[in-house]
């Protein structure tokens, strides 16, 4: 029982992150019916932007608390993400905006293959460890908790708060629910509907690099070609929670986190992404609006 | 008119003034991004702790490039096209007529006689100049034959363009003899080899998956468990079994065309961009079946020593039955490939011949119309479940012939050759090349697959960049900056027309802005 209830901790610690990045997906797509699929590698980049933040720290301010240095990491990661996202968007995706359907997926596959490889070509291919950031454990009736598992699933619940809150209640939020209703309409009503969607890709990229930070403090480690297998599965995470949905994303990555860890434990390791992709399969085969999203009407 | 001249002079200084200061944004954007990624390496010190290794050179070389691309688009390139296209229309001028400056007949004679001349005193060159001052000239002679060769071209658009199959057969055909009458059986190897089959397997697998993609419009993004399903079914049979390629060629078609049925099944409801997301995830999940299920396919070591094609049991090999001994031939390496080079041709011609009648076939056009409209086509009367099967199955068997090509020419496979970013790369051929057009696509994978393999040819960047550069190292990051900028640049692909088989009365060529695709 223990075991089991130990392996709900981590996969729910786990889950946080994929939830944390597949809340960049579902608010793309929501709002422009595109899959970004640089979105992983983006998270990757934002792992990295704290890599290179904490060598900085510990290199000209050593000794420095290490809150202090992961609340650094956090910001400077965050903030370059959201730049690079920006731009990307500018540059690889606004162009296409009135092609066909297939146009921006190239170009994000395009994107996702020039980051990585960017990130291969400037930081080496090699795995990149650090050292722990924190390290306390907590006994709790027989489980091991972790300080950092309790950070991600705090970070990750104070970040969909915000975030809920943002999109539900702000200006900004109607806006960007206004758009992703039809575009047409709410640029005639005054949105700026090209901000509006630059705006969705920053903060999904935010909180992209905060998932990598996450990543890099959980595993201690970095290396290029990170992006690609959490992008999937924070992707089926979107997409069993109900593509376009908030809560969903992250119901989703925390069920995707759950069934990673209780698969590995009793199951088999090896095959356990293989489970992610049968769940992904399975989910768009039979119930493609997912948990909690709205069923997709066909039009002629 | 003077009013008009007085403005153009303050718009010119307003200009300048505006491209400055886009030019120091850009610059200060480009800081941002990096900084920390170009400026700062987390390399690894002896005892294998990460250290920072600053680039400030690099970074500042970036920055600035940026800033210069910037504020010349802004102060001359965009004011230049604007006015050319003012011009066009005021002249009534054809756009082409840029093309024909740069394209001049006196340019095209200089480059011709530099070529000439440089490949004439080659030898006295080695001798006199530096490496550097070498590699300056071979970078000089490459880009005059370029230059010559587009020029060529060009002026014989009309001619090429009505024959381009037929004389893109006579041309491959020749390819082989040709290459070893200038660079010797040894020297041929690379060209015959990295450039020519290489190229081939990807204008096949680009072909095969346009059949799914083009004509049927069903979006793949795990084309390449196909063409794993094809290599591992020649590796495993022939090693367990002892088969030959010429029996096994066809079997592993037939094997990867009932996969294409099994993983067609379960997606027929499915459209636009959820398809192709479940294809990556059957994809991904037959690649990690193959690295996990080691008791049949030795996982991640992969199957090595697979036996070589033969040319009717003649084997190309150096003991007394072989063919170079047969023929009184002295032994090379190079006639197998050779003759690797007639098999993977004579394979992407099946495909196209194959995709070219099909397209006449009701079946080809019930692809075509699914393409289009998928409701019309189910409201017409056409069995979607039946035509998307037939798309899939088809599709995959010749991923599946390409696959054991693969097999019989690496003679090893593995998982690692069969990741998603193949997937990726052939989709991209594919799209680029204009979905649907043969010739398109055969462009695109030359442009693509040959243009990053000729990187490795460019030896004199190192010379301009210093002995560390390594331009394969670039490979894929061009190759994803070239799809991205093809894509936004032409995104109907290289050859951008979408032209129906079928018509009524009169042919019109559909531009593919026309018509919307991923709906209905």
């Amino acid at each position: 029982m223990e075991y089991f209830i130990q392996q709900l901790v981590n996969g729910l610690t786990l889950g946080s992150i994929y939830g944390l990045i597949a809340i960049g997906y579902t608010m793309v797509y929501g709002i422009i019916g595109m899959i970004n699929f640089a979105h992983g590698d983006i998270f990757m980049l934002g792992g990295f932007a704290a890599l290179i933040v904490y060598l900085l720290l510990t290199t000209f301010f050593v000794g420095i608390p290490a809150a202090l240095a992961l609340l650094l990491m956090l910001i400077v990661a965050m903030l370059v993400t959201a730049l690079w996202n920006w731009r990307i968007e500018r540059v690889a995706y606004r162009p296409l905006r009135g092609s066909f359907r297939l146009a921006p997926l190239i170009t994000a596959i395009g994107m996702s293959i020039v980051l990585s490889n960017f990130i291969q070509v400037t930081q080496g291919p090699r795995n990149k460890p650090i050292p722990q950031l924190v390290s306390s454990v907590y006994e709790v009736f027989g489980i091991s908790i972790s300080l950092k598992q309790i950070i991600i699933v705090l970070v990750t619940a104070v970040l969909l708060t915000v975030f809920w809150y943002i999109v539900n209640k702000t200006a900004l939020g109607r806006a960007q629910r206004a758009t992703e209703q039809d575009r047409k309409m709410a640029a005639l009503l005054g949105i700026d509907v090209d901000r509006t969607i630059s705006i969705t890709f920053v903060m999904g990229a935010a909180l992209a690099a905060v998932a990598g930070t996450m990543y890099l403090m959980y595993y201690g480690v970095a290396v290029f070609t990170d992006g690609f297998v959490p992008g999937v599965k924070a992707f089926t995470a979107a997409v069993l929670g109900g593509i376009g949905s908030l809560p969903g994303a992250v119901l989703g990555g925390i069920l995707i986190g759950l069934i990673e860890s209780i698969w590995s434990a009793y199951f088999s390791i090896d095959y356990k992404d293989v489970a992610t992709f049968s769940i992904l399969a399975i989910v768009l085969i039979f119930k493609p609006s997912g948990i909690l999203g709205r069923p997709e009407v066909e039009k002629v | 008119m003077a009013n008009f001249s007085n403005s153009v002079d303050a718009d010119g200084s307003a200009r300048m003034a505006r491209a400055l200061r886009e030019a120091f944004f850009a610059g200060l954007i480009a800081l941002g991004m990096f900084a920390l990624f170009v400026g700062l390496e987390s390399g690894q010190n002896i005892r294998n702790e990460l250290v920072l290794i600053p680039h400030p050179k690099t970074l500042t070389i970036l920055i600035l490039a940026v800033m210069a691309a910037r504020f010349l688009m802004v102060a001359y390139v965009s004011p230049y096209l604007a006015s050319q296209k003012v011009r066009n229309v005021t002249t009534g001028e054809m756009p082409t007529t840029s093309a024909a400056r740069f394209f001049r007949l006196p340019a095209f004679i200089i480059a011709l006689v530099l070529a000439v001349a440089m490949y004439v005193f080659a030898s006295q060159a080695e001798q006199s100049l530096s490496p550097t001052g070498l590699a300056y000239f071979g970078m000089v002679r490459g880009l005059a034959v370029i230059y010559a060769i587009a020029c060529f071209f060009f002026y014989f658009r009309v001619f090429v363009g009505d024959n381009f199959a037929k004389l893109a057969i006579v041309a491959l055909v020749l390819y082989p003899p040709v290459i070893v009458y200038f660079f010797g059986f040894q020297g041929s190897l690379k060209w015959i080899d990295n450039f020519g089959i290489q190229i081939l397997i990807y204008v096949m697998l680009a072909w095969g998956l346009n059949i799914v993609v083009g004509l049927a419009g069903l979006l793949d993004l795990g084309y390449v468990a196909f063409y794993a399903v094809g290599a591992y079914s020649y590796a495993l049979l022939s090693s367990y079994f002892g088969l030959s390629f010429w029996v096994l060629l066809p079997l592993a078609g037939i094997l990867a065309a009932f996969w294409g049925m099994i993983l067609g099944f379960p997606v027929l409801r499915l459209r636009g961009d959820y398809l192709a997301i479940v294809t990556l995830a059957f994809g991904e999940i037959i690649r990690l079946v193959l690295i996990n299920w080691t008791a049949v396919t030795k996982g991640t070591f992969g199957i090595s020593g697979i036996a070589k094609a033969t040319l009717f049991g003649i084997k190309f090999d150096a003991t007394k039955t072989g063919f170079a001994a047969l023929m009184g031939l002295p032994p090379s390496s190079a006639y197998y490939k050779i003759f690797l080079f007639y098999i993977i041709l004579a394979l992407a011609l099946l495909t196209a011949f194959v995709t070219i009648r099909l397209r006449r076939m009701p079946i080809g056009r019930a692809w075509e119309a699914l393409r289009e409209d998928e409701i019309a086509c189910r409201a017409l009367g056409i069995n979607t479940v039946t035509t998307k099967l037939t798309a899939f199955a088809i599709g995959a068997m010749f991923g599946g012939f390409a696959g054991s090509f693969f097999a019989v020419r690496q003679g090893f496979v593995s998982p690692e050759s069969f990741v998603f970013l193949e997937s990726a790369v052939i989709l991209a051929i594919v799209v680029l090349g204009g979905m649907g057009s043969l010739t398109g696509i055969a462009i695109a994978a030359v442009v693509m697959v040959g243009g990053t393999e000729i990187l490795r040819e460019l030896s004199f960047l190192k010379v301009i960049f210093g002995p560390d550069f390594t331009p394969e190292l670039y490979r894929m990051l061009l190759f994803g900056l070239a799809m991205v900028v093809v894509m936004v640049w032409k995104p109907r692909g290289f050859v951008g027309s979408r032209e129906p088989t079928a018509f009524l009365n009169e042919r019109k060529a559909v531009s593919g802005s026309f018509t919307k695709e991923g709906h209905g």
